[in-house]
């Protein structure tokens, strides 16, 4: 799938001076027969403080986490202890006070907005546990969103047709075909999970960042909507990183990352 | 693309912004309606004004005015005759108007206008005005009589028939009342030794001094046909100055009473061109009545025939027999060569001695004044419109604050800030389309149909919303200006996109973090 991509990296419009050519993965590289682990994504001594009036809250003290190609990560940690912050960073939403997060070892959170912006949309696919679908837009217009905002209005209207049955195919992966043209009000919550994951699939990214995907459903739906990310995870060598509490969901992880009050406790291989 | 699709689907789905572009529309709307009925008024007023006034005037200084006013034209030819289609000399002086009514003597000050009907109708409108001309109409418009004249034969001094048979049956009246109390007791008979006019059905002598006093029963009778004639005095009177206006009770409509009508005398006080002044007085049979539509002109003017004026002020030379004229009306080719033609006039006529203005000039004050007038009520107007702007800024605040977790998302899947920002900039100009579209029309149709609106509006409050008595038009006359339509609709829309700059602003600058917090 990634080797068939919409766009060749050297078309891309960054408008700022980067070369994503460095960023996206290097065919030479993943072709690599040799079994050494190739660092994907990662993040190294981020530090963040948030500030609430006078306080300053320190959510992350140093954290180090590196993500390999392919890999399916869970986060777990109480609520507080920085989880969340830490995927945001590592999904370019926010920028570490301290620290850097790389991409393929190249940095990315010091590059300009719009390259940042542009990341986000090519490289990150965004998983949220209240789904945050557009509530004007119908599934298959929520999964053309991220494409809407990669094309300009003319390549977008020009290739409709053949995107639109992209959006269509991947909605069936995942499940949803007879809710094509439905609002997400009218959708169940497991319903609107698996829109939101099409929606973070259809722009082919390297990296699924997913915070609580199951955090609001019921543990059956949970588990499908698990099934799911591992399935792409395998299927795809799609690397996932996912935050969660729940421990049950955490374990069909590769490997969990314990953190507790910004520190990084343990890493554990979960298989 | 999910720009327009978002803008598109805010449109759609947003009601409360559209309720905040309905005072967008309503001030559009109204800025079309006032400008469309300000120019209407305009527009008529000046073609009433630009009929009677000519083209350009050239005045003399002195209202003794100047010999020789064949001369005067033909300097006028030599130096901008390519322009010129029509010259008419006049001479205008002011004087009274007095006439008996109901047993009261009733007198306005008048402006006289001595002209030559033939060569007046040919420099501005005269016969369009004339009653003469006028078809008469019952209320629902239905025809109960032809014009007595068509356009095409020129305005004279003519009594017509229908009024010459009044006249006579007016002067057999008084011949029957004069038997019947063997005493005149009309005027007094040293006024009409002085005053022969004074009762035309008595004398047509018009030497004062010929005259032996009050008529015999005999002379009456002898004279009869002769005491119909009409004086050699003869004029247009204005509508405003012989008749009044009363509203009738029982249909509530707005009805003319006239004083006196065609084939009626009147009385012409005025001075002479002596040295000094000299009050004169002369008797003139009214042949029509002047309506222009110009209030102030209908109460003011009156038009007399030129030669009996010169002779009655005196501007004949007794010796030469040289007549004298005030003014010279101009009518030019095309207005647009005015301010040439002055240029030229001027130098050419000595600037001690007279004036050259064209009808604008004369009329400067009043039209500047419409002018100053329309300027601030679009000024206030559009300040309606601007308030309008900060109603769409408040809720643009709220809906931003409503759309902070779709922001946040739109972030998150790589939206730059100024995509956001175009977004609510684009609602912005789309509200502002819709709002002044839809006020463009409203405008329009309100613009449109406004006196059918204006007569329910009558019957609906009970009070007359558009008086004829002040406005001195049967109808709201309108003028739509596209031009202005265009500029109302775009300073609208402008409005509209300005009061949206500063939400879209904070919505680009909304963390995708603390956005997407938002739950």
């Amino acid at each position: 799938m990634n080797d068939n991509d919409h766009v060749s990296p050297a078309s891309l419009s960054t408008g700022s001076g980067l070369n994503l050519n460095h960023c996206l993965p290097n065919p030479a590289m993943t072709n690599e027969t040799v079994k050494m682990p190739q660092s994907h994504i990662q993040a190294v001594a981020v530090e963040k403080t948030y500030r609430k009036g006078e306080h300053r809250i320190p959510v992350l003290r140093g954290v180090d986490i590196d993500v390999h190609r392919g890999e399916f990560v869970s986060i777990v940690g109480q609520s507080g202890s920085g989880k969340s912050t830490l995927l945001h960073l590592l999904g370019l939403l926010d920028v570490p006070d301290v620290g850097e997060v790389n991409l393929y070892s190249q940095r990315i959170d010091d590059l300009p907005e719009r390259s940042r912006d542009e990341l986000r949309n090519r490289v990150f696919g965004f998983i949220f546990q209240f789904y945050h679908l557009l509530p004007e837009l119908n599934v298959v217009e929520n999964v053309l969103a991220p494409l809407m905002i990669r094309y300009s209005a003319r390549d977008f209207w020009k290739r409709r047709r053949e995107l639109r049955k992209d959006a269509c195919e991947l909605l069936e992966t995942v499940g949803l075909s007879h809710r094509l043209n439905h609002k997400p009000a009218e959708l169940s919550g497991g319903e609107m999970q698996r829109a939101a994951i099409a929606r973070a699939l259809i722009g082919k990214p390297e990296i699924l960042l997913a915070d609580e995907p199951t955090g609001n459903l019921d543990s059956s739906t949970g588990q499908e909507i698990m099934e799911l990310l591992t399935g792409l995870n395998g299927v795809d060598d799609l690397t996932i990183i996912m935050v969660t509490h729940d421990e049950s969901i955490a374990q069909q992880a590769h490997r969990i990352v314990r953190l507790t009050e910004g520190r990084l406790q343990a890493w554990s291989d979960a298989a | 693309m999910y720009k327009l699709l978002l803008c598109a689907r805010y449109l759609r789905t947003r009601y409360i912004a559209l309720a905040s572009i309905i005072s967008v529309m309503l001030g559009v709307a109204t800025m079309i309606v006032v400008n469309s009925v300000m120019a209407g008024f305009s527009t008529e007023m000046r073609g009433r004004i630009h009929g009677i006034l000519a083209d350009l005037v050239i005045e003399t200084i002195s209202l003794d005015g100047r010999e020789d006013p064949e001369a005067h034209m033909k300097r006028i030819q030599e130096v901008a005759g390519d322009y010129i289609v029509a010259m008419s000399p006049t001479v205008e002086v002011y004087g009274m108007l007095s006439f008996q009514y109901i047993g009261q003597w009733i007198t306005h000050p008048v402006t006289l206008i001595g002209i030559e009907p033939g060569t007046k109708a040919q420099v501005g409108t005269l016969s369009e005005h004339l009653g003469n001309y006028q078809p008469e109409m019952d209320a629902d418009g239905n025809l109960i009589r032809p014009a007595r004249r068509t356009m095409d034969q020129p305005p004279d001094w003519e009594l017509a028939g229908e009024f010459m048979k009044y006249r006579r049956m007016r002067a057999e009246q008084q011949r029957l009342f004069s038997l019947n109390t063997d005493t005149d007791v009309d005027l007094p008979p040293e006024e009409q030794g002085k005053h022969p006019g004074a009762a035309p059905f008595a004398t047509k002598n018009l030497n004062p001094f010929d005259d032996p006093g009050a008529p015999t029963q005999v002379e009456a009778v002898t004279e009869e046909v002769d005491a119909a004639a009409p004086d050699r005095g003869r004029l247009y009177v204005g509508a405003g100055l012989i008749s009044f206006q009363y509203e009738d009770k029982e249909t509530n409509t707005l009805k003319t009473k006239p004083m006196i009508q065609p084939g009626d005398n009147v009385k012409i006080s005025t001075v002479n061109a002596g040295r000094p002044p000299d009050a004169v007085h002369f008797d003139a049979t009214v042949v029509d009545v002047f309506r222009s539509g110009m209030s102030e002109y209908d109460s003011s003017l009156v038009f007399v025939n030129l030669d009996y004026l010169q002779e009655v002020r005196g501007m004949v030379d007794p010796t030469t027999g040289a007549r004298s004229i005030t003014t010279i009306q101009i009518k030019l080719k095309d207005f647009a060569d005015a301010d040439k033609v002055v240029e030229r006039l001027r130098s050419a006529f000595p600037p001690g001695l007279y004036t050259v203005r064209t009808w604008e000039q004369k009329q400067g004050p009043l039209l500047a004044a419409v002018a100053v007038e329309s300027a601030i009520l679009n000024v206030l107007l559009f300040l309606i419109i601007a308030v309008a702007g900060f109603g769409i800024l408040a809720i643009f605040f709220m809906i931003v604050v409503e759309k902070t977790r779709d922001i946040g998302i739109l972030k998150a899947l790589g939206a730059s800030s100024s995509g956001v920002q175009s977004i609510f900039m684009s609602y912005g100009l789309g509200l502002g389309v819709v709002g002044s579209g839809v006020g463009v029309v409203l405008g329009l149709l309100f613009v449109w149909k406004i006196n059918t609106i204006e007569a329910w509006l009558t019957w609906l409050t009970g009070i007359e919303v558009f008086d004829q008595r002040i406005y001195y038009f049967p109808e709201i006359p309108t003028h739509v200006d596209p031009f202005m339509v265009t500029w109302v609709a775009l300073g609208a829309v402008g409005i509209a996109v300005l009061a949206s700059i500063l939400p879209a602003r904070r919505a680009a600058r909304l963390h995708p973090v603390q956005a997407l917090r938002y739950e």
